[in-house]
């Protein structure tokens, strides 16, 4: 298969690889698809007061179409407030990369891994809201984090 | 030595033609080009004559006592369908069931899917664990409706042997006839028709340094002989079991590569099978985690199946871009599901995606398997840098143990 300059770029020059401590409070963490099915992605963001992504990162485990889709979702929502990234399209990143399509997977894949993040910090954000508005002390709230990576990798 | 890029590694799937084929067919594009069927002109007969002399050639080289029961065909695909199906159809008053392995090339399986479908039944064995058919389970499926046990001498992806003379034996003694796809093993591995008890085998000459378009169906004349229905009408050319115009240059450049293979295989096996090791022990000295698929001692001397842990295998091939390989990684078919041969054997899927087979060849050199070697090894570290499976693996985590969602 041949693959457009866009997705060799992203493969040969990956923005944004690497890891976020899962345990912070201000980062999100997205872990989705599946070893059996040939692609995982693991994407994280780190959201300032304001609700805007400062930082995302990756990692990948998948076919040059899954990492490129990945790479170019950490690219488009830093800098994004929270429900702008969560608007992003699967077929926005297919269109930018154009994915064939027996590659669209890949793209619907990225998208999950955002909405994945989103949705992990928000929790972590709701429960240290419940914590604070409670009576005893919020020191807890790191404890959920520690356990969100695997509840977030059964989606 | 100079390196030549890209480099070819993908010898299961083709090989280039040795210029010496090539060499040997040129006449037959020009000044005789006759048609081998013409009786009636000298460019008719010396076009037969090239033909009858390449079938003797062509039957010496897979142990066939006469060139009267090779019958050439475009490749082995059509020799696969024309054994199946034709024999199926032949002998379909004395029963209709066969036998083959669930590892079987694909111009197999959905030909026995096919007659399923005609109201034949198929048993599809399962293989072990390191791909080899065990005689025991083909003796225990012959039914008294068993015509027909079709298994390959060695497997295209993985490369392992099967024990096609224990089978011979078994299948001879029950009175079922034995077809074999000897497509990657013949003259790679010892391959005879008598001695192993062969009814029906099935060759190619892409696979052995000949051109593309030619192969050829063995079928036994005698002890027993073997009556198939043929599946190509028209003119009832190779004794009426295949008509269409012969391939003349194709047929003549098949008897010079299998004359090249005879004379040349042992030597040109073991040299293969020392750069096949070298490639092999470089890279899993530099790198953990990377599994071998297939069996270690029965398998063809240029086949090395690997799984690449934690890195999934089109875009590990996309990194050696400039190496030809192929993987059993979904991501490769359009059918987005791993290797059915790796899935067969019982390896698990994730394994199956991380998966490249390399195919050692007479062209390749060391400089080439030294290069492949440190390449793979650079690209798979940095593959695995940006891996969040290798990441777990590393911290501890075991990847079975998440309830990863299916997509």
């Amino acid at each position: 298969m041949a693959y457009s300059d866009k997705v060799i770029d992203h493969y040969e020059n990956p923005r944004n690889v690497g890891s976020l401590d899962p345990q912070r409070e201000d980062v999100g963490t997205g872990l989705v698809g599946a070893p059996a099915c040939g692609d995982v992605m693991r994407l994280q963001i780190r959201v300032n007061e304001e609700g805007v992504i400062e930082d995302a990162r990756f990692k990948t485990f998948g076919c040059g179409s899954a990492i490129a889709s990945s790479s170019l979702a950490t690219e488009w929502i830093k800098g994004k407030k929270l429900d702008e990234a969560g608007a992003l399209s699967n077929s926005q990143i297919a269109t930018e990369l154009n994915l064939p399509p027996v590659k669209i997977h890949c793209s619907v894949l990225a998208e999950d891994a955002i909405k994945s993040a989103i949705l992990d910090y928000k929790k972590k954000r709701e429960a240290r809201q419940a914590l604070s508005a409670a009576p005893k002390q919020a020191s807890a709230a790191p404890k959920h984090a520690a356990a969100n990576q695997e509840a977030t990798a059964s989606k | 030595m100079a390196l030549n890029l890209p480099i070819y590694m993908d010898n299961h799937s083709t090989t280039p033609v040795d210029p010496r084929v090539v060499e040997a067919m040129l006449p037959y594009f020009s000044s005789t080009f006759g048609n081998a069927a013409s009786r009636t002109h000298a460019f008719g007969w010396t076009a037969e004559a090239a033909v009858e002399d390449a079938r003797e050639s062509i039957a010496k080289f897979i142990g066939a006592s006469s060139g009267k029961e090779m019958v050439f065909t475009s490749g082995a695909t059509e020799a696969n369908n024309l054994a199946i199906k034709g024999a199926a159809e032949y002998y379909q008053a004395k029963g209709n069931h066969l036998i083959t392995t669930a590892i079987e090339h694909k111009s197999v399986l959905d030909s026995c899917k096919r007659l399923e479908r005609q109201g034949f039944e198929v048993t599809y064995l399962e293989v072990g664990k390191n791909g080899l058919v065990d005689p025991a389970k083909v003796e225990a499926a012959i039914t008294d409706k068993t015509i027909l046990v079709s298994v390959m001498l060695a497997n295209n992806e993985v490369g392992t042997i099967q024990p096609i003379a224990e089978i011979g034996k078994i299948t001879r003694a029950r009175n079922v006839l034995l077809h074999c796809d000897a497509v990657q093993g013949a003259g790679k591995t010892p391959f005879d028709v008598e001695a192993m008890n062969v009814d029906l085998a099935s060759v190619t000459a892409h696979k052995i340094y000949g051109p593309k378009g030619i192969g050829a169906l063995y079928v036994r004349r005698s002890r027993p002989r073997v009556r198939l229905v043929s599946q190509m009408d028209g003119g009832g050319h190779e004794r009426g079991n295949r008509s269409g115009t012969l391939n003349v240059a194709g047929i003549v450049g098949f008897q010079r590569a299998c004359e090249l293979m005879m004379s040349e295989g042992p030597t040109e096996n073991a040299r293969i099978r020392a750069l096949r090791d070298r490639l092999h022990q470089r890279m899993t000295a530099a790198l953990d985690q990377v599994t071998l698929n297939g069996d270690p001692e029965r398998r063809l001397s240029g086949n090395l199946n690997l799984s690449f842990a934690f890195v999934e295998g089109e875009g590990l091939m996309m990194a050696i871009k400039d190496v030809a390989v192929s993987s059993g990684s979904a991501c490769t078919s359009a059918s987005l599901e791993p290797s059915y041969v790796l899935k067969a054997m019982g390896l698990d899927e994730d394994l199956a995606h991380s998966s490249l087979r390399f195919g050692i060849g007479r062209f390749n050199t060391q400089e080439e398997v030294d290069y492949v070697a440190d390449l793979l090894i650079q690209k798979v570290k940095k593959l695995r840098d940006i891996s969040p499976l290798y990441e777990m693996h590393q911290q501890g985590i075991d990847i079975k143990s998440i309830q990863w969602a299916a997509h």
